[in-house]
């Protein structure tokens, strides 16, 4: 989300990074209140694998379509989170620290991201997209099998 | 050798109900919900804010609301922002809430946090009330924790010292950022607290908990 963020510049770069934690905090509630999500893991390694992509072919879709792509991802992932929480632990915290944690990472792609304002860090910026969308493969071949 | 079970004796019996009574007489009360330093009820206080992240993610919510609009409404909030939460406080002392409103606290936590993600510029008579209405209510609830205390009022104190510190330090850094990409940075806290505070809802209803 963040290199994609970085690649589409302004107001990608944080438009991005802004919806995906709230969005993802909603799949957090459907999973705390046991709303059922299929195919979480696979929903989640699809994500990998599309934003990858996205950065590798250097897509430049409107903003709001960038929004509803990351936000339907953030969904699964936000799910996965509020899934996995052991009862009895620090509600407030644990969920304090998942936000916290997805913000920096966000913030960690976005820096690598603006490598992006010279040519061979636009190369740099795509491989590392097709690094992204190979992890996807990845997860969705583990999901699947 | 076959030990001989010790009887019961007067001096014994005696000797024990005074151990007990000693103990129950210097034990210290068993304050579950209160932080204890060991310093004093008022660093008490200011440990209990200072190790309770849903207030704090309150205080520091509403001194980004405010502080975004500017240092005139970051003056206000200085004033408006403690004295609500005291004025909240004093009743939750006498009256403390017993039921779990997680989801209350978990609303104000996000309404606001939505607020300055999305910087939206709400009038100051508005944005004031709102603050006020929040920090009323965050002060009612932490009064609860605290009405079990032997010294609630110096623990109430260090607790609003303690706020009065964090609304002040982080109004004044927000208020001096000018460059457009640290007010990006304040909106994407503002939409990571508001996240904290829709999770907060959840698990209130959540069976986990």
């Amino acid at each position: 989300v963040g290199l994609w963020g970085a690649q589409l510049g302004a107001p990608a770069i944080w438009v991005l990074p802004v919806t995906f934690p709230m969005v993802m905090s909603l799949g957090g509630v459907m999973a705390l209140l046991g709303i059922p999500l299929p195919g979480v893991e696979i929903g989640i390694a699809v994500s990998a694998l599309v934003l990858g992509a996205l950065v590798l072919i250097d897509k430049r879709p409107p903003i709001w379509v960038a929004a509803i792509v990351v936000g339907v991802f953030a969904i699964f992932h936000g799910h996965a989170h509020g899934t996995e929480l052991p009862g009895g632990q620090s509600s407030l915290l644990y969920s304090m620290g998942f936000v916290i944690a997805t913000g920096c990472l966000h913030g960690l792609g976005v820096s690598l991201g603006l490598v992006h304002r010279w040519k061979a860090g636009q190369i740099a910026l795509r491989a590392a997209g097709a690094f992204v969308a190979m992890g996807g493969v990845y997860f969705l071949y583990s999901a699947l099998s | 050798v076959t030990a001989i079970p010790s009887r019961p004796t007067p001096a014994r019996c005696g000797s024990t109900a005074a151990a007990i009574a000693i103990f129950w007489a210097f034990c210290p009360r068993a304050e579950a919900h209160l932080v204890t330093t060991g310093l004093g009820p008022a660093y008490d206080g200011i440990a209990h804010f200072a190790l309770s992240p849903a207030d704090m993610a309150v205080v520091v919510v509403l001194t980004l609301l405010a502080a975004m609009r500017g240092a005139r409404t970051a003056r206000r909030l200085l004033i408006i922002l403690p004295g609500a939460w005291l004025l909240g406080a004093l009743p939750g002392l006498k009256f403390p809430i017993g039921a779990n409103l997680g989801w209350a606290t978990g609303i104000s936590i996000f309404l606001a946090g939505a607020l300055v993600a999305a910087d939206y510029k709400l009038p100051d008579s508005v944005l004031m009330s709102l603050v006020g209405a929040i920090a009323a209510w965050h002060g009612m609830v932490t009064a609860s924790d605290l009405a079990g205390s032997s010294t609630p009022g110096l623990e109430l104190t260090g607790m609003l010292i303690a706020l009065m510190i964090v609304s002040t330090l982080v109004a004044g850094l927000v208020v001096s950022l000018k460059a457009f990409w640290a007010r990006i940075v304040v909106r994407v806290m503002g939409s990571w607290i508001a996240a904290t505070g829709l999770l907060m809802i959840g698990w209130t209803f959540s069976a986990k908990q």
